[in-house]
């Protein structure tokens, strides 16, 4: 009895210690990234202060403006998403990128065969899952040639990339080009009955964030509670002993291929039915890359990722301010967020650290 | 002329201890190596050999203890110091860069700045090459050598940095015979010239043919000494104690084939498989025993599907499956069970229930956690596990991870292939996995086992093979052999 | 438009491959010791952009170079210290740092977009530039371009030759047995992961005041760092090789030039992108020359065997992991 209440209680106590260490690291980390931040402003000679400020008030200084952070955490959960699963089995899924391309070519593709067929909801739906396929077919390209080819993920995604990039340049210039002249503002604009409904007064789109936090809870209970994740796990972290249990590693990274790839192009679908209404050069913004960052940083877990992508999202949209006021390139934001994941790296180590002195070490 | 400035030396180890957390390796050893002479030190597998000589050679740190050159103590934490000191290693996994040439391998640690030293060296390698009569060209990949001219070249190299004393960790498995008689006269030669040489091994004819004087360790201490002319039968009881009075399993094998294997030979390991031939009956235990590395776990692999065999077929239930790979073996019911626990057969970072959930292999979408986590329960209480099914494995100690191991074999195997399957647990324990492993053999499960204890092997097995060199060299019933005539057989006599 | 003028097109090739070669260079001698340096996209456009402006405030092209390879190195470093003093994965802080270095640059780099400013201009060498063709192919350029000529023979000099290069090539196979040898594998990485990172600096001012000059956002210089990661593996990790591929490389993008005059159907967005399936394409090949089976099946084909053994090249076997010593 004894026995047990001294168990309890020193569980308690190392909950309230893991919570306090987590506190301390994020401030460490948090000051960490302010310092270089500020040191960068500094040399580019920009007011560190009201930089900083800016950035705030651009992402949260109005409803219009959270609106815009919403829709930029909408393909960021999306994406983030996905690599939990190729995470999970120890793959560098840097293709996420052109998988949102691809997936925002299909979306497109399929609406304008579906323009003026008077089914709106039938043509959005179908398009999502054109683009979910669109993504799914990169990633599978990336996968085989990773599983079958004996090409590094990374390479084999990067160079996917920019072919896809390239494909969109080439359909917004070439086949889909706008009547007259094409340009890099991209394809026809979509007849209004095509876009993702958004609810006028908030300005915001239910669809959009439904799809955003279903994707989170598939995702939670596919690790959680399928064979898939399971096995996705036991594979990444022990390939040779996952073997031995019987399972093939080669099929289970093309199932996380499929799936990050289905989730990056369901991003790309939302980018191009939900924010821009065309295809766009830059329709990807980036957030496939961006995307690894947020998991990285939430460190795989399912539930924090979406707080560090509402955060990203809120840096991303918020430095939109910094060249409109203060005359500043916006991409602080990409410098802001990785010193944020090499601080957290450095702060992970320390902890590691501290924590193998604390025990004895071994 | 490279005996120049190589002052002979008289080595002392005095109390020296070793743990490896609750392991003790080494307690209390003390040895002198005078100089001018070949010393062996003998041992059975864990015996605490290696362990001694990595702490001679700088590798390893003591716990406790004292090293004295020439009565006057010295202290050193790296393998660099020790050789400044004299001492040089000659490892049993050789420390040197398969993939750049000889005479990079010759320089790498001597030579330093950007002028190249090349021709010296060449010159100084070519004095070495020919004063020993070695074949080592200095162009040559490294990778390209057999092990033997690897040797070679490590025991030139030495030589050049100025060794006194040197340390051979069983330099001869894996050689040829002409190979061999090149290294015992450069030995003999070394030796001529005032240096030690210490000479770790387990075969005796190898201690019979070069050594002036042996020690023998036995868990971890000194169990005897002796000087030439040696008595076999003393160093054999010396190395392997008293045997244990123990009753043997028996079981019941029929005369049906399970697994057979004809002149069958794969790479793999130190020495590779070559030739090998067998047939295990159903219900039968064979226990494969040998040196760690002579072709026991190529065999296991082989006949689990995991490796290939580069000649000769293999039989399961007179399928032949020698094309098949191990999903194919798997399902025809032979399971394997690897003796590096966290490497190939746990997963770290998985607890105890996900490892169930895995084994369920269901088609079924969902994981069943309910089921795994009372087969997780199942499995820790009957196999004494000390853990919760929500361990992560990484976090039990070696024993309980092997007896998690064991628990995670199928139910109803054609074929069990085990390698090491005792290794790490205390006496009594083995007892119990025996126990629990005769009932397999009651439903007609047969067994094949490597393991380092001769012991356990006539404990449980009704047949053992004694691997020599990748072959097979002695075939014999467990009820017609002993602890003696397995060990000769070890040690390379049939 | 058809006509090709061979020495023109062969000393545009020379000068066109000089940054990516000087990055290839770099991060062959970072890899041969053991660490990715997987940054070099970002470093390459952080170190052009440092070394434009740095030459346009000075007004001195050679500050501007010094910083441009001083970015390169202390990215470099990055790298390095994450993976030998803080144990994280190198892939992890190379790809992170790979952003954060490019939007680093275009944060500090906007105001100097489109700026006029100073270039290196050719310096033919006397006497050499009249030799026929040669002089033209090689003696008429600027001297990064000629930097990066001497450093393919200096690499891999240093590699090979001297007892430096051993050592730094001892730590990329087997950095325990170099450690029980005397050397200090961690400081050893250290200094090569830098010293690669200068030159990939190099590679990026390179850009910025030579090949490419100016800055912009984009600065074109986009995506050559992930060519020149694919080109080391092409290279099989050897300099030598690793430059041919570097030539073979410029060759190919100054004949898609040629080629779109050519067939001006082709939409040119298949010309920007065709390097990347290109570099897919090698690497698959690179590793299906190194496959058993494929092996096996060439034995008897001589032509083919000859062929796949020009593909293989095997990589320091420490490369990119986590040190224990």
């Amino acid at each position: 009895m004894v026995m047990k209440q001294d168990k309890t209680d020193s569980r308690s106590t190392t909950k309230k210690r893991v919570f306090l260490e987590y506190v301390l690291e994020a401030v460490l980390a948090i000051s960490l990234v302010l310092a270089f931040t500020t040191v960068v402003l500094l040399i580019a000679g920009a007011p560190p202060l009201q930089s900083y400020v800016h950035i705030f008030m651009g992402s949260l200084g109005s409803w219009i403006r959270f609106t815009h952070v919403i829709k930029a955490w909408i393909p960021l959960v999306l994406c983030s998403c996905g690599l939990l699963y190729t995470f999970r089995i120890g793959l560098w899924n840097i293709g996420v990128e052109g998988q949102v391309v691809m997936g925002a070519i299909f979306t497109t593709a399929l609406m304008r065969m579906g323009t003026g067929t008077g089914y709106p909801s039938l043509v959005l739906l179908l398009s999502c899952l054109a683009g979910m396929t669109g993504g799914a077919l990169w990633a599978l390209g990336a996968g085989y040639l990773r599983t079958k080819g004996g090409v590094h993920e990374i390479f084999a995604g990067l160079g996917l990339n920019f072919v896809a990039q390239g494909m969109v340049l080439w359909l917004i210039f070439g086949p889909w080009k706008r009547a007259g002249i094409a340009s890099m503002s991209g394809t026809e604009t979509f007849e209004r009955s095509l876009w993702l409904p958004t609810i006028e007064t908030l300005r915001i789109s239910p669809a959009g964030i439904g799809i955003a936090l279903g994707a989170l809870l598939i995702t939670a209970w596919m690790l959680r509670y399928t064979n898939v994740g399971l096995r996705l796990k036991a594979v990444g972290n022990n390939a040779q002993a996952a073997y031995l249990f019987g399972l093939r590693p080669g099929k289970y990274m093309l199932i996380a291929m499929i799936l990050a790839g289905s989730f990056a192009g369901l991003a790309g679908s939302m980018q191009v039915t939900g924010v821009y209404h065309r295809l766009i050069p830059a329709i990807s913004s980036n957030y496939g890359y961006l995307s690894l960052l947020v998991v990285m940083l939430a460190n795989f877990n399912v539930w924090i990722t979406p707080l560090v992508a509402l955060f990203f999202a809120c840096l991303n949209v918020g430095s939109i301010q910094l060249p409109m006021v203060l005359q500043l390139d916006s991409s602080l934001s990409g410098v802001m967020q990785g010193t944020m994941v090499l601080a957290a790296l450095a702060v992970h180590f320390i902890r590691s650290r501290l924590r193998a002195a604390y025990t004895g070490g071994t | 002329m490279i005996s120049q400035g190589a002052r002979h030396v008289v080595l002392e180890l005095q109390d020296i201890h070793r743990y490896f957390g609750t392991v003790q390796a080494n307690r209390g050893i003390d040895l002198t190596v005078k100089p001018g002479r070949i010393h062996g030190i003998l041992g059975e597998n864990g015996a605490g050999k290696s362990t001694l000589m990595k702490i001679l050679a700088g590798y390893l740190p003591m716990t406790r203890g004292r090293i004295l050159l020439d009565g006057t103590e010295v202290r050193y934490a790296s393998p660099n110091e020790a050789s400044s000191l004299g001492i040089g290693m000659l490892y049993q996994d050789p420390m040197d860069f398969p993939m750049l040439s000889v005479i990079e391998n010759f320089m790498i640690g001597q030579v330093s700045g950007v002028a190249s030293a090349g021709e010296t060296y060449r010159r100084k390698f070519s004095e070495l090459v020919q004063e020993f009569d070695f074949t080592l060209r200095p162009d040559t990949p490294v990778h390209l050598l057999t092990i033997g001219e690897r040797q070679q070249l490590e025991i030139l190299r030495l030589l050049s940095i100025g060794a006194r004393v040197l340390i051979l960790d069983e330099p001869t498995t894996g050689i040829s015979t002409t190979q061999k008689e090149i290294l015992f006269s450069a030995l003999k030669k070394l030796a001529a010239e005032g240096r030690s040489v210490i000479l770790v091994s387990h075969k005796l004819e190898d201690v019979d043919a070069l050594c002036d004087t042996v020690t023998v360790l036995q868990d971890g201490r000194v169990s005897g000494a002796m000087d030439q002319p040696f008595d076999s039968t003393t160093l054999l009881s010396m190395m392997f104690g008293a045997p244990p009075e123990s009753s043997r399993h028996i079981h019941r094998p029929t005369s049906q084939t399970i697994l057979r294997l004809d002149n069958v030979s794969a790479a793999g390991g130190r020495t590779g498989l070559s030739g090998c031939s067998i047939q295990v009956r159903r219900g039968e235990v064979v226990g494969l025993a040998g040196l760690e590395g002579s072709g026991q776990g190529v065999l296991l692999r082989v006949a689990a599907g995991l490796l290939r065999p580069r000649k000769g077929t293999i039989h399961l239930d007179n399928h032949n499956m020698t094309h098949q790979g191990y999903h194919a073996y798997r399902k025809a019911g032979a399971a394997f069970l690897p003796a590096s626990r966290l490497e190939e057969g746990l997963i770290r970072g998985l607890t105890i229930t996900e490892h169930c959930a895995l084994q369920q292999q269901g088609r079924s979408f969902l994981v069943d956690w309910h089921e795994a986590h009372a087969g997780a329960r199942k499995k820790i209480a009957g196999f004494q596990v000390m853990g919760s099914p929500g361990s992560v494995v990484e976090s039990l100690s070696g024993g309980n991870q092997q007896r998690l191991l064991l628990a995670f074999l199928p139910e109803r195997p054609r074929l069990l292939l085990l390698e090491n399957p005792t290794r790490g647990l205390d006496l009594e324990s083995v007892h119990w996995v025996w126990n629990h492993l005769d009932a397999y053999c009651e439903q007609g499960t047969s067994i094949v086992f490597s393991s380092s204890e001769l012991d356990e092997i006539l404990l449980a097995a009704d047949r053992v093979l004694v691997f020599f060199e990748g072959r097979i060299i002695k075939d014999v019933l467990a009820s017609r052999t002993n602890v003696m005539e397995l060990g000769r057989a070890l040690a390379g006599r049939v | 438009m058809g006509e090709i003028n061979i020495s023109i097109l062969l000393a545009s090739v020379i000068a066109g491959a000089a940054p990516i070669l000087l990055a290839t260079l770099g991060e062959t001698v970072t890899e041969k010791s053991g660490i990715i340096n997987l940054s070099l996209d970002g470093s390459i456009i952080l170190s052009a952009m440092a070394g434009f402006v740095i030459a346009l405030k000075t007004g001195s092209v050679v500050a501007g170079f010094l910083a441009g390879a001083m970015i390169g190195g202390l990215v470099a470093a990055t790298v390095a210290f994450f993976s030998i003093s803080l144990k994280q994965s190198q892939v992890a802080v190379g790809f992170v740092l790979t952003l954060m270095a490019r939007d680093l640059a275009y944060f500090i780099g906007s105001p100097y977009s489109r700026v006029q400013g100073p270039q290196v201009g050719p310096s033919p060498i006397p006497f050499l530039e009249g030799i026929p063709y040669l002089g033209e192919i090689i003696f008429r350029h600027s001297i990064p371009v000629y930097l990066s000529l001497v450093m393919i023979g200096l690499v891999w000099w240093y590699l090979y030759r001297t007892p430096y290069g051993l050592r730094l090539r001892s730590v990329g196979e087997h950095p325990e047995a170099s450690y029980a040898r005397g050397i200090n594998p961690k400081r050893v990485q250290m200094l090569y992961a830098v010293c690669g990172g200068l030159l990939v600096g190099l590679a990026g001012a390179t850009f910025s005041l030579c090949i490419k000059p100016g800055w912009g956002q984009p600065q074109g210089a986009e995506g050559t760092g992930w060519i020149a990661l694919a080109l080391v593996i092409f290279g099989g990790w050897n300099p030598l090789r690793a430059a041919l591929g570097a030539y073979l490389f410029a060759f190919l993008q100054v004949m898609s030039i040629y080629f779109q005059g050519w067939v001006p159907s082709v939409p040119a967005q298949v010309f920007q992108v065709a390097p990347f399936p290109l570099m897919i394409l090698i690497l698959v090949i690179i590793s299906f020359a190194q496959k058993e089976s494929i092996l096996r099946w060439s034995e008897d084909r001589p032509i083919v065997r000859a062929l796949l053994k020009t593909f293989t090249g095997t990589a320091p076997r420490a490369l990119g992991r986590q040190q224990n010593t």
